[in-house]
């Protein structure tokens, strides 16, 4: 900051989302500090993120919910006050008065008072058991409510939704969250009539009827009728009924323009502070921004528009002459976990557009595209159900498609966007607005030539992070355009990659850390290299990963051989191969939890996590696994998870070939191979694929004639489909394509870079993987196949070697000075007849806590 | 074997054994109970030992023992295991707080004598 003595003086009315924004804008970009910024924030705190209101039912905190961090508070320029609200301005004197009882002086004002919440003017709408859905107050209250509610009834609770808009599927699955069940009440003829069509419609409808959510549309509420003063259920025009405890009004919002109107400010004929499109109201030392600003004739209740608006009045401020370039509604949404976009002429309201619709009500996908009369140029369009497409199609809308526009639909069509030739105004990262034409930019103009970098510099995905592989695919062609190499160093200790390390190691035959650091890089490591050479090592067949030096390279999860949990407790999955289990085996992995007290849930990797363990209790509770004859599952790794199996010939019907067989097969074979990422694998017994192997790294699937083999495939963040890698293969011609596959990946995948990404960023992609796989293109079959022999003869089971050395064993201590004691911070709470950590306030009410320390039985 | 301390002028505090040096792993940590309080203590590569607070201030568990040991230029570092927030270990100075707004550890003073590990606690009679 540049010593300004007498900075102007800005005051922001209103604590909410883009009110943010514009602070933080403003701090960014005014470096002379012309500015002084005093904050007024009716909430009794800083502004959060009000998007991500209905996580708070999922378990977060509403710390979670908080906007970046806590400098932009500190800075000197910025006066941030909680808990105020302005009461009046005065445009002659320029000045605010606050709840508070003060009166500031402003050069300039802006108001981001957002909005209120609309109650319909219903009898009985302000019983209690009748809420909005705008604030954390407003959610923790409803959350209490319902808590108390069903404590004191003794029964599962109904409650109503009004409106079955963005607001009100938001409200349906907060409820839901809270184990409501939960009827959606929609007058108009469909769900989110602002953003999709009648086919849309449907489709949601179906989706969210799926999850267990009633829904009504057509349907006017009339009244709210009520009992001892508490909501009991509501009455609709239709004259039909329903019982309910808990009504949600999220039929829309209201400017908050009373402090505009009072002043004296133009307002719009429907609300909200008029401005132009500098965002400047009536007066020109005001400016209104966000929700409650009526621009182009209305109202924009999303948040990107919001964050356009303070950007201009940024810029205005330092004397800049930016304009609102106009508002795109596109919006894509997950509401009760299903994708909802709508972008562009979603209606097809141009005269002449065509509509090109794939609905697949089994599959639960609606999508349209929006063409123009020559089916050439995108004009909008709507998807329920998978939106994978949108980050593609809405920068085209207006441009031509080029193509069969149906093709742009099919999920391969949609996935085949070469990230390369987005262009410019395509917004990459949607949470912080940031387009492709700025990612380059921050590379060719603003001199930035890593990730690091760019996200500094642009704030790309820097919030939920999901935009980061198409981040780093822009930035790595923009760099390679220029002519800079692109480091693929793994961190500041090592300049080599992953393969390359990997190489030196098996080729130098080196086997600790201190060696490989010593010759090829610098410094002690970190959390980065040491997991990755710790792998490498394992990968080589080194010996046991607690050996040694060996156990001070290995991640968290690697380093206990359990799963760490929010609270600090571990979890334990046994192996189950292929998810086959006889009842004796359940019954002893039932009788450990019951002595340890540990939580169980059945995986959706076909097999029983068990949850809660201390870090002392460990060795004990493997030791009883161990002796019931179970073994490592290696949930912890990034190696060999599960095969996943279907039932096969042996009893299904259908089944042409033993899948289970194969599938326990493959699973001891590969077990406890370390590799770049997780490895997953999966059976079928025929083509209707119940094991869903092609959404597996390696998936195999039953023909009259053999096996087919698919690679590549993984669900998570970007699910992909396994593409097929060869057909009709004998038993023992699979397991050596599937043992080449997987040691070529092993060898030269980069870390954290599971098989799908690695056969697409590979040379020649798939064919050449293939070439070397089935025909020994590079010559290395051989040598691949060795080392997979390697791999299986010295594969000992982790936990049973740890057992067995007292060394390894030490370190389970809890701590080293008190080895058995145990923290008595973890504190858990019964849920459904199972413990589960204790919530903050649980702990903080007093809420009936049982100790994990006292629940265990030794044996 | 005498080792140098890591304690600061180690005024206005308690000593308490705690374990010996042997009992460390280098660049591994360990956890500890002084009176009570939960410690993460770190024996790093040049057998240098630090020890802070145990509970990560991130994720409120107490698990900052299992992280990951390793350097930042020429500063030792431990990696919380949790959500992998990156700590000076002789400060307690949060050098990476991972997109969230940073927040630092407690540390305390150290001293290896004749291969035994103290850890000062704040306040107490010991060396005023
Ligand atoms: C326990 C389990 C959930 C459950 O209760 O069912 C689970 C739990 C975790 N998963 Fe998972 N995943 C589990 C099945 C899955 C599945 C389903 C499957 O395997 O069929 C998937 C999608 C399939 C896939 O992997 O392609 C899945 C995709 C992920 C991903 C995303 C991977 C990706 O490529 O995008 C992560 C994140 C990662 O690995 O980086 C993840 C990460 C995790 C972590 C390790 C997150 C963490 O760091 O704490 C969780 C810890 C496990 C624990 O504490 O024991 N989990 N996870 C499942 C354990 C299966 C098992 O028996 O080993
Ligand atoms: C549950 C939910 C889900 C949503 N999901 C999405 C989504 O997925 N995508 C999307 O784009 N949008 C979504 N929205 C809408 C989005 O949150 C808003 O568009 C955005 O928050 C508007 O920001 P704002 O700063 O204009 O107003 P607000 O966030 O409403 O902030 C206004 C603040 O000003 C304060 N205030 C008002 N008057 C005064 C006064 N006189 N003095 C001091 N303070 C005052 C208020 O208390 C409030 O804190 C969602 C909204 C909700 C409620
Ligand atoms: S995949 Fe085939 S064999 Fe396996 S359960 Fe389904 S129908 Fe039966
Ligand atoms: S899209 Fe969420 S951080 Fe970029």
């Amino acid at each position: 900051m540049v010593d300004n003595p007498t900075p102007r003086q800005l005051v922001v009315v209103g604590g909410g989302m883009v009110a943010r924004r514009l602070v933080d804008a403003l701090r960014a970009r005014d470096t002379a500090g012309q500015w002084a910024v005093t904050l007024l924030c009716e909430e009794p705190r800083a502004p959060y993120d009000r998007v991500a209101l209905t996580s708070y039912f999922t378990g977060r905190d509403p710390e979670d919910l908080a906007l970046g961090g806590q400098e932009l508070w500190d800075d000197p320029l910025v006066t941030l006050r909680r808990g105020v609200a302005a009461t009046a301005v005065d445009r002659r004197s320029k000045t605010v008065a606050t709840s508070d009882g003060r009166v500031l002086p402003y050069d300039s004002l802006v108001l981001a008072t957002g909005s209120y919440a609309a109650v319909p003017p219903v009898p009985g709408k302000d019983l209690r058991g009748a809420f909005v859905y705008r604030t954390i107050d407003d959610v923790a209250d409803l959350r209490t409510y319902v808590e108390q509610l069903r404590t004191e009834l003794g029964r599962p609770l109904r409650g109503a939704v009004v409106g079955g808009g963005l607001l009100g599927l938001e409200a349906a699955g907060a409820l839901t969250a809270l184990d409501v069940s939960t009827t959606v009440v929609e007058f108009a003829p469909r769900l989110m009539p602002l953003q999709v069509d009648d086919g849309g419609g449907e489709a949601l409808r179906r989706l969210i009827e799926a999850l267990g959510v009633s829904v009504r549309t057509g349907t006017a509420t009339s009244k709210v009728t009520g009992r001892l003063g508490r909501v009991a259920g509501m009455e609709f025009a239709d004259g039909d009924r329903l019982e309910a405890d808990v009504v949600v009004f999220a039929v829309g919002v209201r400017p908050r323009d009373e402090l505009a109107r009072e002043a004296g400010l133009e307002v719009g004929e429907r609300g909200g502070v008029v401005v132009d499109e500098s965002c400047a109201t009536s007066d020109p030392s005001v400016w209104a921004v966000g929700e409650v600003a009526c621009i182009g004739g209305r109202c924009l209740g999303l948040v990107a528009p919001g964050y356009t608006m303070a950007e201009v009045v940024v810029d205005r401020l330092l004397g800049g002459g930016g304009t609102f370039p106009g508002a795109d509604l596109s919006t894509k949404l997950k509401l009760l976990g299903v994708d909802v976009a709508s972008f562009g002429d979603a209606f097809a309201s141009e005269p002449g557009s065509l509509e090109v619709v794939i609905s697949d009500p089994v599959a639960g996908v609606y999508k349209k595209l929006v063409v123009s009369d020559d089916a050439r140029t995108l004009r909008g369009g709507i998807l329920v159900g998978d939106a994978s497409a949108y980050a593609a199609l809405r920068p085209m809308v207006g441009r031509e498609l080029g193509g069969d526009p149906a093709a742009h639909l099919l999920p391969e069509g949609a996935a085949a966007a070469p990230a390369g030739d987005l262009p410019e105004d395509a917004t990459v990262c949607s949470c912080n607005n940031v387009t492709a034409g700025a990612i380059r930019c921050s590379v060719t103009d603003g001199g930035c030539t890593d990730i690091a970098g760019v996200k500094a510099c642009t704030r790309a995905g820097t919030s939920c992070g999901s935009c980061l592989p198409l981040v780093k695919r822009l930035v790595t062609t923009e760099l390679e355009k220029s002519g800079v190499e692109v480091s693929n160093a793994l961190c500041e200790h090592f300049d080599l990659s992953r393969a390359q390390l990997f190489d030196v190691v098996r080729v130098q035959g080196l086997t600790t850390f201190s060696e490989i650091i010593d010759r090829h890089g610098r410094g002690r490591g970190c959390d980065i290299c040491k997991p990755v050479i710790g792998s490498i090592l394992a990968s080589l067949g080194t010996g046991h990963i607690l050996e040694g030096e060996r156990a001070s390279l290995q991640d968290t999860n690697d380093h206990v051989m359990a799963n760490l949990q929010k609270d600090g407790s571990y979890s334990v999955v046994p192996r189950i191969p292929g998810g086959e289990v006889t009842p004796e085996g359940l019954i002893s992995i039932g009788e450990v939890a019951k002595d340890f007290g540990l939580y169980t849930k059945i995986t959706g990797g076909q097999r029983i996590d068990l949850f809660g363990a201390r870090i002392e209790q460990l060795p004990r509770i493997w030791r009883r696994l161990v002796d019931a004859g179970f073994e490592s599952g290696h949930a912890y790794g990034k190696s060999l998870r599960t095969v996943k199996s279907c039932v096969g010939s042996t009893w299904c019907r259908y089944g042409v070939q033993d899948s289970v067989g194969l599938a326990i097969a493959l699973e001891l074979r590969y077990r406890g191979l370390r590799s770049p990422h997780k490895i997953k694998l999966g059976v079928s017994g025929c083509a209707r694929e119940c094991a869903e192997a092609r959404g597996k790294d390696v998936g195999v699937i039953a023909t009259d004639h053999g096996w087919n083999v698919y690679v590549g495939g993984n669900g998570g963040f970007t699910p992909r489909h396994a593409q097929l890698l060869a057909e009709d293969l004998d038993t023992e011609t699979l397991v050596r394509t599937i043992d080449r596959f997987l040691m070529y990946y092993v060898r030269t995948a980069d870390r954290l870079q599971r098989t799908a990404a690695w056969v697409e960023d590979h040379e020649g992609g798939l064919d050449a993987i293939r070439a070397v796989v089935l025909e020994d293109s590079l010559g290395i079959g051989a040598d691949l196949d060795d080392a997979m022999a390697g791999h299986v003869d010295g594969y000992e089971d982790e936990w049973a070697a740890a057992l067995d050395d007292p060394e390894t064993l030490r370190r389970f201590g809890s701590f080293v000075n008190a080895p058995d004691q145990p923290d008595d911070t973890l504190v858990y709470v019964s849920e459904r007849g199972q413990p589960r950590p204790a919530t903050d306030s649980e702990r903080t009410g007093g809420a009936v806590l049982i100790a994990g320390t006292t629940l265990e039985v030794r044996r | 074997m005498t080792i140098e301390t890591t304690a600061p002028a180690d005024l206005g505090v308690t000593w308490h054994e705690v374990c010996s040096l042997k009992s460390l792993s280098r660049e591994r940590g360990a956890a500890a109970l002084v009176e009570g309080t939960q410690v993460a203590l770190f024996r790093t590569f040049d057998d240098h030992v630090h020890a802070v607070q145990q509970l990560d201030p991130f994720s409120g568990a107490n698990v900052m023992s299992r992280g990951i040991v390793g350097t930042r230029g020429s500063v030792p570092t431990v990696a919380s295991p949790m959500y992998k927030q990156v700590f000076d270990l002789r400060t307690g100075a949060c050098l990476d707080p991972v997109g969230k707004e940073p927040r630092s550890l407690t540390t305390y003073p150290v001293h290896v004598v004749d291969g035994v590990v103290s850890v000062g606690l704040p306040g107490g009679q010991g060396a005023r």
